[in-house]
């Protein structure tokens, strides 16, 4: 390894060392706000060295890794969205039963998986992240030891995890016998010279989606969502909405594309299929939920759906309308998911709508940051999901895609009510049902300053969306 | 730059009343009323400028948003946005006043509602970027919502709701016009803008115009209302705090009247002709089925909300009717409706608050206890059925005759109109202040501040009765400049190029 492949991988080597430390420094004394501030200080070092490792890009560390814009843009926003998870989970952490620090010694390890989920360019580095982020979340889904919802979920997601990745795993097997090789490009080549795919790839091909559709929760291997974006500690729930997802989906991203997914009109078919199948499960299932974090989950489900959208735009415009929008979906995600967390107590996580009735007269800024992330989840004007979402529109209609467009804006419209009711919960005027007597839990300093900077985000980018935009058409180009 | 601080200023208004709310209410009172009484000031200032030469307008404002999509942020004044601004204002100060005494809960966060409101109505009014346009119109709703859905009456809930999504599925399908509008433009010119301007004259296939306006058309008639979108409308104003329908009744019915005048005609001229007749036989729907409902009703607010409809279907008839004349008659017919029913709701509030009830049956014979409160019924009674003097007439008259220019019997089935409301409005003022005494305790009457407003009413609502023309004469180069040029060159075209059919003759006159 050369002295530039260091360099270029530092941003990867301070989040892979950083556990290290902390395990050293745990088996020494055990302080919980030390270990808190070393996590939060390595994610923000590792965010900075990814501006001062700029000029040496692109690099790629053949055969593994592809170290370009693309992969680090998304790493940014990986260590963003973190950060902001850290910062949640402060307080919702401090008060499980047990040891605390290893949690966030996991989740920098599947921070870390993540990040090496978006510089891979080769099926070693895809699993090797992949695996390096599922261990760590089966971890951080079972961490409430205590509350038997969060290990049913723990296990329910290791067996269902596991499997897929045996999928994936073996899809990718195939296609090595088939091919002779493992890294994207050589593939892509592979499959424009050879005309007519063999059934093994076209097999394996469809393993491998089964994986990644487990991961991204796509129909129909979604099932498992609601009942672990339930049982695990809030901020993991949120960890699994935005990190998990948006790794995947950076790496399938570029899968896609440098295979030209696009140009071939089964894959058009089955990924325009499951989009449609995705944003219809997702909205139907949420009507009638009365638990918040379920629903969060399935609003979950259905971004995927409109994300797969852009996959199908292909090229460069499609991939700059996806990480927008995956931008609002992840802050949006994390704040809805960061209200919830904050407002939890050590008896019990605060879930269903009842619970939350009337939360604005108690606590207006709680609910305005709520409102806040639900709107822009819903997309409506003033908030980043609207342009996020006209972004979307925007390609598509001009790559034609108007079945998808006309089915997003439908799910938009009814992804709208179910929106719309938890707002209207928070602005009854009956009493909450939260017990009198326990007052609503004094918030962090660290989840206010949180949902703060979130909401910021929300509205700002709502308004002034266009030096975001700019930057991300001049530099990911795919 | 103006017309941009006009915006922020009640924006910005909105933000310091809800924080001085929390002291308190009063403070948030004064602040709004305050913000939009410069704003009025401010507008009134703009009757007084002369026009840009060349253009239609008389402020004009652009500036750069989002330039990757195209989108300016694009404000512009004439003379009929003017006068709706104006009446904005106006009504929006009357809303803040009935507020002082019906809203008492959380009055900081309830002004800040409604200024966003009125931002919205007025961006609206002024937006001539058509994304803009879209943001400000989705920007009314959700103030709106909230203003139905925490300060409404037992059935706020369900009203909230169904004003949310009737509203948001219009709006939606507006965008996905306007996008393909967008797209359209830009693949036959290279240019890719949503400016307003611009887009006008797009060539498009007849088809795919029609399809494309008939997106803004379902967010307009969902918001006029037209009937058979009307089914949001009684449920959100009666539910809503009666300060709260003022500003729907008066203002949100009129953004959509606005969009339709300014941005069918010339975006879409064949197909809004060919349109045009199936428009005229909606309004005339809105006007019957309207008055027809409202004859039906017990309850008074939901009476007065019925006959909106009615008066709205007037306006619709007189936008499809596609002459001076007519058009005339919707401007005045814009500002008189806001006037008459603005003050027909403030009468129920005044007769609720003091007898706790609006159901007609328990009401009667109310002009010994109340004679005031009965003489403004009656005046303003007069005003909506149209009694000359008053500025519906002029304003039915002005569309009825614009309808007999394009239709005969259109206009005559309409004129019927007239004649029903004239039913259900005197049925009702009997039911109210005549007739058998119902109450026999000693009722307050208006008090000095109800008093000076339903003066200041009278005074525009006689004003536009008896004096129209300094209205009309500010109204009319806007007409003029806008929509009628665009009309005649399209009715030449469709004679020019052989398709005129039997229809057609009729708008020749």
């Amino acid at each position: 390894m050369s002295t530039i492949d260091f360099i270029s991988l530092i941003p990867v080597l301070i989040i892979a060392g950083a556990p290290l430390l902390i395990l050293i420094i745990i088996s020494i004394f055990r302080k919980y706000e030390v270990v808190y501030g070393i996590t939060l200080l390595s994610l923000i070092i590792s965010f900075i060295s990814i501006f001062v490792i700029l000029p040496d890009i692109p690099h790629n560390i053949v055969p593994l890794f592809t170290i370009d814009y693309f992969s680090l843009f998304f790493s940014g926003i990986i260590l963003i969205s973190a950060f902001f998870i850290v910062l949640l989970s402060y307080s919702y952490i401090k008060q499980v039963g047990g040891f605390k620090e290893e949690y966030y010694i996991i989740l920098l390890t599947g921070t870390l998986g993540a990040m090496l989920l978006t510089m891979a360019s080769d099926f070693i580095l895809f699993f090797l992240g992949f695996e390096t982020l599922s261990i760590s979340l089966y971890v951080m889904i079972s961490f409430q030891k205590a509350k038997k919802l969060s290990i049913e979920a723990g296990i329910k997601y290791l067996i269902l995890a596991s499997a897929s990745s045996a999928f994936l795993l073996f899809g990718m097997a195939l296609i090595y016998t088939q091919t002779g090789t493992m890294e994207f490009n050589t593939l892509a080549i592979y499959i424009k010279n050879a005309g007519l795919l063999s059934p093994l790839i076209i097999f394996g091909f469809g393993m491998m989606l089964v994986g990644i559709g487990f991961k991204l929760a796509l129909a129909p291997f979604h099932m498992w969502t609601p009942d672990v974006y339930q049982g695990s500690p809030t901020p993991v729930s949120a960890y699994i909405a935005t990190i998990s997802k948006g790794a995947l989906m950076a790496v399938f991203i570029r899968f896609f594309i440098s295979i030209q997914g696009v140009k071939s009109a089964d894959f058009f078919i089955v990924i325009t299929a499951i989009a449609i199948l995705t944003m219809f499960v997702g909205n139907f299932l949420a009507i009638r939920q009365q638990n918040i974090k379920r629903l969060l989950g399935y609003s979950s489900i259905t971004n995927m759906g409109f994300i797969l959208i852009i996959l199908l735009i292909g090229g460069s415009r499609g991939v700059q309308a996806g990480i927008f929008y995956l931008i609002t979906y992840f802050i949006a995600t994390i704040g809805a998911f960061g209200v919830l967390s904050v407002l939890s107590t050590r008896a019990e996580d605060i879930e269903k709508r009842s619970e939350i009735k009337g939360l604005y007269w108690k606590r207006p800024w709680l609910a305005g940051f709520f409102t806040l992330s639900l709107f822009s989840l819903a997309g409506l004007p003033l908030t980043m999901g609207f342009i996020g979402k006209f972004y979307v529109i925007f390609e598509g209609v001009k790559s034609g895609l108007f079945l998808l467009i006309f089915v997003m804006i439908v799910s938009s419209l009814i992804s709208l009510y179910y929106y719309l009711r938890v707002v209207g919960a928070l602005f009854a005027k009956q009493k909450p049902e939260i017990n009198n007597e326990t007052q609503l839990p004094t918030i962090s300093y660290s989840g206010g300053l949180a949902l703060t900077l979130i909401s910021a985000i929300i509205l700002f980018l709502g308004v002034f969306p266009g030096w975001l935009l700019e930057i991300i058409i001049k530099w990911i180009v795919l | 730059m103006i017309l941009f601080y006009c915006i922020i200023l009640l924006i910005a208004g909105a933000i310091v009343s809800w924080i001085a709310g929390k002291w308190s209410p009063g403070a948030a009172r004064i602040i709004s009323l305050l913000t939009v009484l410069t704003d009025l000031i401010a507008t009134i200032f703009f009757i007084f400028i002369p026009e840009e030469k060349g253009t239609p307008w008389l402020i004009n404002m652009k500036a750069e948003w989002i330039k990757v999509f195209g989108i300016n942020l694009n404000f512009s004044l004439d003379g009929l946005s003017l006068l709706l601004l104006l009446l904005t204002f106006f009504i929006g100060i009357i809303a803040i006043i009935i507020s002082w005494k019906e809203i008492k809960f959380r009055v900081g966060f309830y002004q800040f509602n409604l200024l966003l409101t009125l931002a919205g109505i007025t961006g609206v009014f002024l937006s001539m970027d058509l994304f803009l346009f879209y943001f400000f119109w989705e920007l009314m709703l959700i103030p709106m919502f909230f203003i139905i859905g925490i300060w409404g009456d037992k059935n706020r809930k369900k009203a909230a709701y169904k004003f949310f999504l009737f509203s948001q599925i219009g709006g939606l399908l507006m965008l996905i016009s306007i996008l393909s509008l967008y797209f359209i433009h830009g693949a036959q010119t290279g240019v890719y803008t949503f400016n307003f301007g611009q887009l006008t004259g797009t060539m498009m296939s007849p088809a795919t115009a029609y399809l494309i306006m008939s997106g803004f058309l379902a967010a307009f008639f969902v918001k006029l209302p037209v009937i058979p979108l009307h089914n949001w409308l009684p449920d959100a104003y009666v539910s809503a705090p009666f300060s709260g329908t003022i500003l729907l009744a008066a203002l949100l019915s009129k953004t959509a009247a606005y969009g339709l005048l300014r941005f069918i005609f010339p975006l879409f001229p064949d197909a809004a002709l060919s349109f045009a007749p199936i428009g005229m036989i909606l309004g005339i729907i809105g006007i019957l089925y309207g008055a027809k409902l409202a004859y039906a009703q017990t309850d008074l607010k939901r009476l007065v909300a019925y006959t909106s409809i009615s008066h709205m279907g007037f306006i619709v008839l007189g936008v499809f009717a596609l002459n001076h004349f007519a058009y005339q008659g919707v401007v005045i017919q814009m500002l008189a409706h806001g006037i008459t029913i603005a003050a027909l709701f403030i009468i129920v509030w005044s007769l609720n608050t003091r007898l706790k009830t609006r159901n007609l049956d328990s009401l009667g014979g109310l002009w010994s206890n109340v004679p005031i409160i009965g003489s403004m019924g009656l005046v303003f009674a007069m005003a909506s059925l149209g009694l000359p003097g008053m500025g519906n007439f002029i304003a039915e008259f002005l569309i009825l005759l614009g309808t007999f220019k394009a239709n005969v019997v259109m206009a005559s089935i309409a004129s019927v109109g007239l004649l029903a409301s004239a039913i259900y409005t005197l049925r009702m003022i009997q039911r109210i202040f005549f007739g058998k005494k119902q109450v026999e305790r000693k009722i307050d009457d208006l008090s000095i501040l109800e008093k000076s407003i339903f003066g200041a009413l009278i005074i525009v609502i006689l004003w536009l009765g008896l004096y129209p023309n300094p209205i009309l004469d500010i109204a009319s180069p806007a007409i003029n400049k806008s929509i009628i040029p665009l009309q005649s060159q399209s009715i030449n075209s469709v004679n020019g190029s052989g398709l005129s059919s039997n229809k057609n003759i009729y708008f020749l006159h």
